[in-house]
């Protein structure tokens, strides 16, 4: 069987697991025994991807498989991942790891809550390997729905009418990609829906031209792309603890990913004639995420409207159309990933013990928990592209690949863009100051506890990642520029 | 020299130890160490010198550049990447001793004003962090290498900063002092974008015909990049976090805010000296402007602080100008002819960062003592802490410019230089010379001369401070001493060739004069306890001083722009549109939609006289249609 299928067996089983599991230590159990199991099937699948390319495959997916499932339509369940997808198979595997112990108190209905969060998560890993569109769709539309449920009942704060936004926005997005997706099913012919078949044809230009912004709106409401960005904000400020974690740290990707995989890849054309319209917007994105955060008092508002900027700059380096850029976009959706998870993680962790998320009702956290005080400052520097934490190469290689256009309009937006890093300093800063440094504000918090074991694997976990990113960046680096250059190489024709 | 790769994994080594498992260890252990690995060091940057410099010159006259290591670490595009390694030349060399040097006395002097703190472990963490950093900085091969180390020392710095995290303005001072330079390596970072994409490299060799190409790409990305360089460096008007820099603890000052980091500008431009002696030559008079400007405007604030570590920290602001300009009025790469300021802004750097380090750790010992940052808390000291008070005037004479201490040699090279560039220039920098001069005494005698303050000493008598303390004190005392005798252009020059200093007679004796006015003119109006000159000055002149001692409200104009401007009429708006305007259109959809559904779900009714109504109505106007 081929070996990219266990990333949605495992998690089938585990829901199978999860159902008949009698207490929260099985629950515990299968949750752990499954994301482990997760996460070594995709460690194994990273390093031996790399041997088999070292070995000479030059295949653009590898590990391809092919199942008919419904004929009419040519539908059929199809795999193959190349290194932009074993990336983010590597990334959602540690965070749902990771995402597993920040959830490990949770309370109540832990079962149903672990079946959802799983399910999600097979939607997640499904998304990631289908080459097929219509597959691809079906596992993007199961990673949203169990987020409408893990947000409405086991958040806080306005929940209900954040999980309802935050599910009106992206089914409005799922409808434009379905429009966009029969769009290119019936402009590559009609008799396939295999991306790797597609990107052989030529969609008819005047259909890339309507079909393309339609796509790339609707996966870019995922991502977060200005004006789509506002159930951002509300979602993640009343999501619980793991779920804001997977869904800023890999659901937000998969709106990258289908931009460039699906929108850029199967309408170059489009791509070309969109670009520079949709470029204005991400460089928007950018810097209007950032300044926005400057001003929030809610801790995950400011992490809210950091990702906004932070994803606002993978769909920004997606744009800029070279090699390097896109390769520092995808490196930017797997720092993000990484880094705003532990944020969440961080943030979910204070807030279950401060009960608010308010900084201006913070302070001196550094002496009550120091161990969650210092891992906020590790995720706050690697937010801002501290170099060896994951957030520098990222950014570093989006600019210089930016840098490469050189006409006015791109050095504009490239530079535009950059002021981020300043303005990112600034709200990263203020927070930390705010709410670790200084005086304790609140007597009440002088008993509070510093992070337990289960937290603590989380954390620590997560900060191996960021700073390993950030430190070896090259052999990513590599197996990420190899896959982006047949996708580069057709928008460049 | 495969060794020289300890230089920085030591460092790095002892940081991860201290950090992970630091609070862990007895405070002598960690202590002990960060200042083991930190004597590795300044053996190994020794050897290194020693050998490198022994090794002798090519047969051009220069000495070599080597490049022991040199490994791709993230690759780019097929031409750009960012390598890590090791370079050793002349200047290189020079940083890793300096470095070495003072961040190994910071290290034994720690022991001593550290002892007993709260987070000692850390501190030596910190402290080992921020040397890996900097000897990285300084040893980078190139741009982007400097750039990541350059923003390690950046953090280092902050950490340092806000050592006493419990205290608000530490807080708030380390938080300005990253983002005022995280402000200024935006631009270095968009110059080394505009670099590396003109030039096709990063490295500081570019080919010739790339940058014959690149055209008028250069100065603009050398420019920029002056303007990180600015920023590190405290160049007016970004030098405002340096003042503010001094909340750390004293020692951090001293490594810090006054010898390594602060210059890392200078070295900057001292880096890209060939570039921007062959390619952009128009931009160094500019670099000269500023270096002046901020030297005169550091020294006339330098005059009337009353906090100690201000007043060297204008002095640290000042005394870099003077760096910036000698490399500013460099005309040509040949020391003979208008290249001079290259080799003594290097030297004066090398001899500034020995005996600032002295004045603040001297500052550091007196603080110990008084437990008050302020002067109006000291006077008279000399009897009570003759150690700290002998090596504190060595360094003020050295600065002063008197011969035979070392800041006499460099600071006569840069005037010369200045003189040789243009008289003004030259005069101009005489006169903040002797403004030096007269500040540094000012200080001298506020401390350890005047009047002593009796209350607050009463329950509490200064005292000498130990061993770990005075040691490093006597240990940089005579090196300042010394130091002015070494042949520094035989190491250093413009163009690497052995270049022989000699003294230009005229500038050295008119130096020394003014200085000797100026330490008349101190002595006169500050030596005795009452100071009726000074307070009849200050009145007489209220407005100006009063401007002086708050710094001409640069802070204040700052403050308004980022309080004000950014935050006030861009980001609150911006987060109000935000949450008003962008959000409620998508919510007034959904409201809209939701309206609509109330008002037509009548129309479903389950009422079938009601259905035959509009089916009826319906046919009718469809009929109608047709038949028009």
């Amino acid at each position: 069987m081929n070996i990219l299928s266990f990333f949605v067996i495992i998690p089938i089983l585990m829901l199978g697991a999860l159902w008949v599991a009698r207490n929260i230590n099985q629950v515990r159990g299968v949750m752990v025994a499954g994301s482990s199991l997760l996460l070594a099937l995709s460690v194994y699948l990273t390093i031996d991807y790399i041997a088999l390319r070292q070995a000479g495959a030059t295949a653009e997916m590898l590990y391809t498989a092919s199942i008919s499932w419904y004929e009419p339509l040519n539908i059929c369940y199809s795999v193959g991942v190349d290194g932009i997808s074993v990336v983010m198979l590597l990334l959602s595997s540690i965070i749902v790891f990771t995402g597993t112990f920040a959830s490990w108190q949770l309370k109540p209905m832990t079962k149903e809550y672990f079946l959802w969060f799983t399910l999600l998560s097979a939607g997640v890993f499904g998304f990631f390997i289908s080459t097929d569109l219509f597959t691809m769709f079906m596992f993007y539309e199961v990673a949203l729905i169990p987020m409408y449920l893990l947000i409405g009942v086991w958040g806080s704060g306005k929940k209900e009418y954040a999980a309802m936004k935050l599910t009106l926005m992206l089914m409005g997005g799922s409808a434009f990609l379905l429009i966009g997706i029969l769009g290119i099913f019936y402009g590559a012919g009609g008799d396939t829906m295999n991306i790797l078949e597609i990107a052989q044809r030529h969609i008819p230009t005047q259909m890339q031209e309507w079909f393309f912004p339609l796509i790339f709106l609707g996966f870019g409401v995922l991502g977060a792309l200005f004006p789509f960005h506002t159930w951002s904000p509300d979602g993640h400020a009343s999501a619980p603890t793991a779920v804001s974690m997977l869904h800023a740290g890999v659901l937000m990707k998969l709106g990258g990913y289908g931009c460039f995989r699906v929108a850029m890849y199967l309408m170059p054309e489009g791509a070309e004639m969109w670009g520079n319209f949709f470029l204005v917007l991400t460089t928007i994105s950018v810097v209007y995420g950032a300044f926005s955060a400057v001003v929030q008092t809610d801790l995950k508002y400011i992490n809210a409207y950091s990702s906004v900027s932070h994803c606002g700059l993978v769909l920004f380096a997606l744009l800029m159309m070279t090699r390097t850029s896109c390769t520092g976009a995808i490196l930017q959706m797997l720092s993000h990933g990484l880094m705003t998870a532990l944020f969440f993680a961080l943030i979910g962790m204070i807030y279950g013990r401060t009960h608010t998320r308010d900084i201006r009702f913070m302070g001196g956290l550094m002496k009550i928990m120091p161990f969650l005080a210092v891992g906020y400052v590790i995720a706050g520097l690697a937010n801002l592209g501290l170099p060896g934490l994951s957030g520098f190469v990222a950014e570093m290689t989006v600019f210089v690949g930016s840098f490469q256009n050189d006409d006015t309009f791109h050095r504009i937006c490239t530079i535009v863009a950059t002021t981020s890093i300043v303005i990112t300093a600034v709200y990263i800063l203020r927070t930390v100051g705010k709410i670790l440094y200084g005086q304790v504000q609140n007597p009440e918090h002088l008993k509070l506890t510093d992070a337990t074991w289960d937290e603590r694997v989380a954390v620590i976990c997560l900060i191996a990642c960021v700073a390993g990113l950030g430190m070896a960046p090259f052999w990513v680096s590599d197996l990420i520029s190899e896959s982006v250059e047949p996708i580069i190489a057709v928008l460049m024709k | 020299m495969e060794y020289t790769l300890f230089i920085l994994l030591l460092p790095f080594l002892s940081f991860l130890i201290l950090g992970l498992a630091g609070m862990r260890m007895k405070h002598q252990v960690a202590g002990a160490i960060g200042t083991a690995s930190l004597l590795g060091v300044t053996f190994l940057s020794y050897l290194t010198a020693f050998e490198y410099f022994t090794a002798g010159r090519t047969a051009e006259g220069v000495y070599p550049t080597l490049t022991p290591y040199n490994v791709e670490w993230l690759p780019f595009t097929n031409d750009l990447n960012i390598s890590m390694g090791i370079l050793l030349d002349p200047i290189s060399i020079m940083m890793l001793v300096v470095i070495s040097t003072v961040s190994l006395m910071v290290h034994i002097y720690s022991f001593g004003y550290m002892k007993g703190e709260k987070g000692f472990q850390r501190y030596y963490a910190f402290l080992s962090l921020f040397t890996m950093s900097m000897l990285g900085l300084v040893v980078a091969t190139n741009i982007f290498q400097m750039y990541i180390f350059w923003e390690l020392v950046g953090v280092s710095s902050y950490l340092l900063i806000g050592f006493y995290y419990t205290k608000k303005e530490a807080v708030a001072a380390s938080k300005k002092a990253f983002i005022v330079t995280r402000f200024a390596d935006l631009g270095f970072l968009i110059g080394i974008l505009i670099y590396g994409y003109y030039t096709g490299t990063f490295s500081f060799t570019p080919a010739i015909g790339a940058l014959a190409a690149a055209g008028t790409m250069i100065p603009l990305a050398l420019g920029l990049m002056f303007v990180g360089g600015a920023g590190k460096s405290a160049m007016f008007p970004l030098h405002i976090w340096l003042p503010d820099a001094m909340e750390g603890p004293t020692p951090v000052s001293a490594l810090i805010h006054a010898a390594t980091m602060v210059v890392a500008g200078v070295y900057l431009v001292a880096r890209m000296f060939p570039l921007f002696i062959g390619y952009a030559p128009e931009v160094l008079p500019w670099i000269a402007y500023v270096g002046a400007f901020t030297a005169f405007y550091a020294a006339s604030i330098a005059c009337v602080q009353s906090d100690i570590k201000r007043v060297l920290a204008f002095s640290t602001i000042s005394q870099i100008g003077f760096m910036i300009v000698a490399l500013g009025v460099c005309t040509s790469d040949d020391p003979h002819q208008g290249g001079l300021g290259y080799m003594s802004s290097m030297f004066h750097l090398f001899t500034h960062a020995m005996f600032k380090a002295l004045l603040f750790l001297g500052a550091g010992s007196i603080i110990h003592a008084v437990h008050s940052n302020e002067m109006s808390a000291m006077g008279g000291l000399r009897k009570y802490m003759p150690i700290t008070h002998i090596t504190f005037l060595i360094a003020c004479l050295a600065i002063a410019g008197i011969w035979p201490f070392a800041g006499f040699f460099s600071k006569d090279e840069i005037l010369t230089a200045c003189f040789q560039f243009s008289p003004i220039m030259g005069w101009i920098m005489t006169g903040i010379a002797a403004m030096t001069a007269f500040y540094m005494f000012r200080l001298y005698f506020g401390i350890f001369w005047g009047k002593e303050n009796k209350e607050l000493h009463a329950h509490h008598i200064p005292h000498e401070s130990p061993l770990a303390m005075t040691f490093p004190l006597i240990f940089l005392a005579v090196v300042t001493c010394v130091a002015g005798f070494i042949p520094f252009g035989e190491f250093v020059s413009s163009n690497g060739q052995a270049y022989p200093i000699h003294l230009d007679m005229q500038v050295a004796t008119t130096s020394i004069v003014i200085a000797i006015l100026s330490i008349g003119l101190a002595t006169w109006m500050y030596m005795r306890p009452k100071q009726p000159i000074a307070d009849m000055l200050a009145k007489r002149f209220n407005r100006l001083h009063t401007a002086a001692y708050r710094r001409f409200y640069m802070d204040e104009a700052w403050l308004f722009v980022t309080k004000k401007v950014i935050f006030r009429c861009i980001s609150t708006p911006l987060a109000w549109w935000d949450r008003h305007v962008i959000d409620q259109f998508f919510n007034f959809t959904a409201w809209g939609t939701h309206a609509t559904a109330e008002e037509i779900q009548d129309m479903q009714s389950g009422n079938v006289q009601q259905y035959a109504i509009w089916f009826l109505a319906g046919a009718i106007a469809l009929t109608i249609i047709l038949l028009i």
